[in-house]
């Protein structure tokens, strides 16, 4: 058996103690957690983890199959294959966009990036009462236009009546 | 020098009762727009001045207060950060009109709430070393102050204020912004 990457997601009903026993359920296994993310969704436990070990799939959903037994999380075992990281000489951007609620503010912003070629590396969505906000970073291949993505991404803000700004990623070499 | 006028000014020098006003909250279209430049001694920006400073007082853990904050796109601010743990210099409580960021060094990250902001709080980076230039109310006259950490944060928080811009335009990143925890 090869040393085989799992991506684990659970998703459902937050308690305490879920990424206890789901990561008991890996550790008893002698799964090696590699990246991992966990929020909160409007209260809605969410969390994905990339796990390596030479275990089988179905080991690895039998380890966390309690977890479901309750009935109120999804749990999904998937065997992924490591990915090649993308190359250099991009640029990184911060993306805020802020405004009032309504339905078609992240596609209309997106697109533009997705247009552009730029990848979200990172994304993060809030809505709290009539606030909507989003706060992305971005990707930008070598060579792209960033003054123009720029203002295709205000101009496609001001379509759906937000504000978005784009900013360099800065970051302090120490 | 100015530094030091700053520092001496009251707003009993306006010579008016300051009101309290409502705070306006995002997404409200005043606060992401550019304040237009005021005439520091026109009378209701002198009475704007003392509402600044009278809401600011009100408002629990305030340390400073937009114009736009109180639903008026003029550039004028109130600070006060004399009570914060996080301050070194600081020059009481003042009113700045058209103010701008003279010099700024020195960034350091922190954690940000805003009023008008009050479900989330986030992680921004600003000069920690700043002179700001701008003019008092009542009087016009051209100040220039430099100060440092916490109350050189609140400067370039309201500044930005002034200029359409919240904390959220500038966070570092899409994991930098945190719902404000709330006991129940």
């Amino acid at each position: 058996m090869s040393n085989d990457l799992y991506a684990v997601t659970v998703i459902g009903h937050d308690r305490p103690g879920i990424i206890a026993e789901t990561t008991a359920g890996l550790a008893g296994l002698g799964l090696n957690i590699e990246d991992s993310t966990m929020t909160l969704l409007r209260g809605h436990f969410a969390m994905m983890l990339l796990c390596r070990g030479a275990v089988a799939a179905s080991d690895v959903e039998g380890s966390l199959a309690p977890l479901a037994a309750g009935g109120d999380l999804d749990v999904s075992v998937r065997p992924v294959v490591d990915e090649v990281a993308p190359g250099s000489g991009g640029t990184s951007w911060v993306l805020t966009v802020h405004g009032g609620d309504r339905p078609g503010i992240v596609s209309e912003v997106v697109g533009q990036v997705a247009q552009a070629g730029g990848n979200i590396t990172d994304l993060t969505t809030r809505l709290s009462g009539d606030l909507y906000l989003l706060v992305a970073e971005i990707a930008l291949p070598e060579g792209a236009d960033a003054t123009g993505v720029e203002a295709a991404i205000r101009a496609a803000a001001e379509r759906v009546g937000v504000t978005a700004t784009l900013r360099p990623v800065e970051a302090d070499e120490l | 020098m100015s530094s030091e006028r700053v520092a001496a000014w009251t707003e009993a020098e306006l010579g008016v009762e300051g009101r309290v006003l409502d705070v306006v909250t995002a997404p409200a279209g005043v606060l992401s727009e550019r304040g237009a430049d005021v005439d520091p001694t026109a009378a209701d920006m002198v009475q704007l001045a003392a509402d600044l400073v009278a809401t600011m007082r009100v408002s629990p853990g305030c340390v400073g207060l937009a114009a736009n904050q109180v639903g008026v796109g003029v550039r004028m601010f109130c600070v006060d950060v004399t009570e914060h743990p996080k301050t070194r210099t600081h020059h009481g409580t003042f009113v700045l009109c058209n103010a701008e960021v003279v010099a700024s060094s020195r960034n350091e990250k922190a954690r940000e709430g805003c009023m008008s902001v009050p479900d989330f709080t986030g992680d921004v980076k600003r000069a920690s070393r700043l002179t700001v230039r701008g003019q008092l109310p009542l009087t016009g006259e051209e100040v220039e102050l430099s100060t440092d950490a916490f109350e050189a944060r609140a400067l370039q928080h309201e500044i930005d204020h002034t200029d359409g811009f919240l904390f959220l335009d500038r966070v570092a990143g899409a994991h930098a912004i945190y719902p404000r925890q709330t006991y129940l």
